[in-house]
């Protein structure tokens, strides 16, 4: 299958209703070949459907979807070069470990001593070979992940979809799947779709971010890009615990808010809108200055690896996080310094 | 003895905790003697009994009745009774084929309806199972007889002759069999489809199985308790089934059923019965282990 030219994948202007509610408008974009991309978004965005219409299982509305130049749409999903990975895993309950791995070769009819050869082989790649004769009502919640895992990789997909592969694991052993998945990932050089609505998953994992929100992609980038660049309000609130404050635009790099007159680093183009700063940017200061505002810190809680500070300023309050050996006091004045640089002019 | 110890929680005597525990699974095994093994002891015993001249009840014991099962009588073996036996087991086998195979696909459309559709569709399959079965074969002899229209159709195509039903004939056996058991078919078998995982169907889609695979390890794989619990519930009534041969089949129509029923009535042969009775206790005992462990296999149970 692999001539040597990218096999991107692209979807172009698909959209999907069921019944009277537009689950996806309009959406278009393009995966090459070998890269890991989530699409990231609460529940209800419409990031399931757009996987379930790249693996064959919904018909879009409109739009196509492309791998290379082969139009996928007309194929039925056992026809697919792409493999899905379920949620809840979907194994077979009545076949070994085993014969769960072996499926996809068998319905394609490969000879038996070749199958046995490759179930081997993958089983050791996810780690669990020594499971084989197991059935999956024998197997742990991350060892029945793995499971799912290898029967889809052992086809050798051009795609593989995983549809929040890892919201049934404990937090623990999530971490060692993120880990395992982009190794896996790495090693096969496949292009990965993962749908998920955790976004610290996302941001372990990805080398691309799709942010989808009521059926729209609201931000499309690296995770350093939509962790630190929030373009939307939307954005902002979903990636993290970014404060977000409500602003008027004066002049070109000056803004209006309940907290005072603030300096930005790029230019609104609204009138009215929102600005973004996450917890960690704000500098708790002793002394006034340009950008600072003053504030009482009424709350505290020790998060492990840093504090969170609710500060109470005149107008509202605001999060902020502190080094574990900075402690300050509830009670304690103090004044946040919210940098032009890293106060984000959200879009909407 | 009377010293207090907690149990649950609460203050008790080692005394109370042994009576109630008597209480409870004594009335449980209490119940499963007067109704099962009681009743099952009496009848093996009787099985070994005899008739006397007038009927009644001979306590001496004797196999006799066994190889009368067989076909022995006192005028050497005849086919008869094994006859008998071989139609029943045939006619079981095929209601619970034809119910399974018109039931299954009953059950999926049910179970794809809105759900608020699904408990008026398996009342509507349900209702004719309250109404009594001799009531409802009855009703057949009304649809199947020779004013019907379905007879005056057949007549008309010189099927049958002239003024005559579609009953007593094997096939009005058949539709009356399948009629009484159908709903007992579709119950377990809605229940299981209703529960079906589809993401599991979707997976063997997705690695590439065709229609069979997906039939076999899509929705077999997942619907086999069903299918076992509704064989069951069809093949084993359908075993002793008695009233539907009778009103449906006529006089030559004779099962296992009808065979009991005669002796226990009109014979008056009660030893004959119970050895009859036995034997089609035992072979559907025998059924049964053999689809458990049917489900068993299939690790569905």
């Amino acid at each position: 299958m692999n001539s040597g030219h990218p096999l991107d994948l692209a979807v172009v202007g698909v959209a999907k209703s069921f019944g009277p509610v537009q689950v996806l408008h309009d959406i278009t974009v393009t995966i090459p070949d070998g890269q890991f991309v989530t699409l990231l978004g609460p529940s209800g965005c419409g990031k399931t459907t757009l996987l379930r219409i790249i693996a064959g299982f919904e018909v879009p509305d409109q739009g196509s979807v492309m791998l290379g130049t082969q139009n996928l749409l007309p194929l039925p999903a056992h026809k697919r070069p792409v493999n899905t990975v379920f949620q809840s895993y979907a194994l077979f309950p009545h076949l070994k470990v085993k014969d769960n791995v072996a499926f996809g070769p068998r319905s394609r009819g490969m000879a038996e001593s070749l199958i046995a050869k490759k179930v081997a082989e993958i089983l050791d790649v996810v780690r669990i070979g020594t499971l084989g004769e197991r059935y999956p009502h024998e197997l742990s919640g991350g060892q029945r992940q793995r499971v799912a895992l290898a029967r889809a990789l052992i086809n050798e997909p051009e795609v593989l979809l995983l549809d929040e592969p890892m919201s049934a694991l404990d937090a623990r052993l999530r971490h060692d799947v993120q880990v395992e998945l982009k190794r896996i990932q790495k090693q096969y050089n496949i292009t990965f779709v993962l749908v998920t609505h955790d976004q610290d998953e996302a941001i372990a994992v990805s080398d691309r971010i799709l942010i989808m929100n009521h059926g729209r992609i609201e931000q499309d980038g690296t995770p350093e890009e939509v962790y630190e660049r929030p373009v939307t309000r939307f954005v902002a609130e979903f990636m993290g615990s970014a404060n977000i404050i409500e602003a008027q635009r004066l002049s070109a790099e000056r803004v209006a808010t309940v907290h005072g007159e603030l300096q930005v680093a790029s230019s609104p183009k609204w009138e009215k809108g929102t600005l973004a700063i996450r917890p960690e940017d704000i500098e708790i200061r002793q002394h006034t200055g340009p950008n600072h505002v003053p504030g009482t810190i009424t709350d505290r809680l020790f998060r492990g690896d840093h504090w969170e500070l609710i500060v109470t300023l005149s107008g509202g309050t605001i999060r902020v996080s502190s080094e574990p050996d900075q402690v300050h006091r509830v009670g304690e004045a103090v004044f946040l310094e919210l940098p032009p640089d890293d106060l984000l002019v959200l879009r909407d | 003895m009377g010293r207090t110890i907690i149990v649950d929680g609460k203050p008790t005597t080692r005394v109370r905790v042994w009576l109630s525990g008597i209480g409870l699974v004594g009335t449980g095994f209490l119940w499963l003697f007067c109704f099962l093994v009681g009743p099952l002891m009496a009848l093996s015993v009787l099985a070994f009994a005899s008739r006397g001249d007038y009927g009644e009840v001979v306590w001496t014991f004797t196999i006799d009745n066994f190889w009368r099962m067989m076909g022995y009588d006192l005028f050497g073996w005849s086919s008869n009774n094994l006859l008998i036996i071989l139609r029943s087991v045939v006619l079981a086998g095929t209601t619970t084929v034809l119910c399974l195979l018109l039931g299954f696909p009953l059950a999926f459309w049910i179970a794809s309806r809105q759900p608020r559709w699904r408990g008026i569709l398996i009342a509507l399959v349900m209702i004719p199972a309250c109404v009594n079965l001799v009531i409802r074969t009855y009703a057949w002899q009304l649809i199947l007889g020779n004013q019907a229209p379905p007879a005056q159709f057949a007549q008309w195509c010189g099927l049958i002759p002239l003024d005559t039903a579609l009953y007593p004939s094997s096939g009005a056996v058949y539709l009356g069999m399948i009629s009484a058991m159908l709903p007992f078919a579709v119950l377990p078998l809605y229940t299981s489809v209703e529960r079906v995982d589809w993401s599991v169907v979707e997976a063997v889609r997705d690695l590439y199985g065709g229609s069979w695979r997906t039939f076999r390890h899509g929705i077999l794989s997942q619907t086999t308790p069903g299918l076992i619990a509704a064989t069951i519930l069809t093949l084993i009534p359908s075993l002793g089934m008695f009233v539907v041969s009778d009103l449906l089949g006529g006089a030559k129509y004779m099962l296992v059923g009808n065979l009991i029923q005669q002796q226990f009535g009109a014979a008056a042969d009660w030893p004959f019965g119970a050895m009859l009775g036995v034997g089609l206790i035992i072979a559907s005992l025998v059924s049964l282990l053999v689809l458990l462990r049917w489900g068993q296999r299939e690790g569905a149970m």
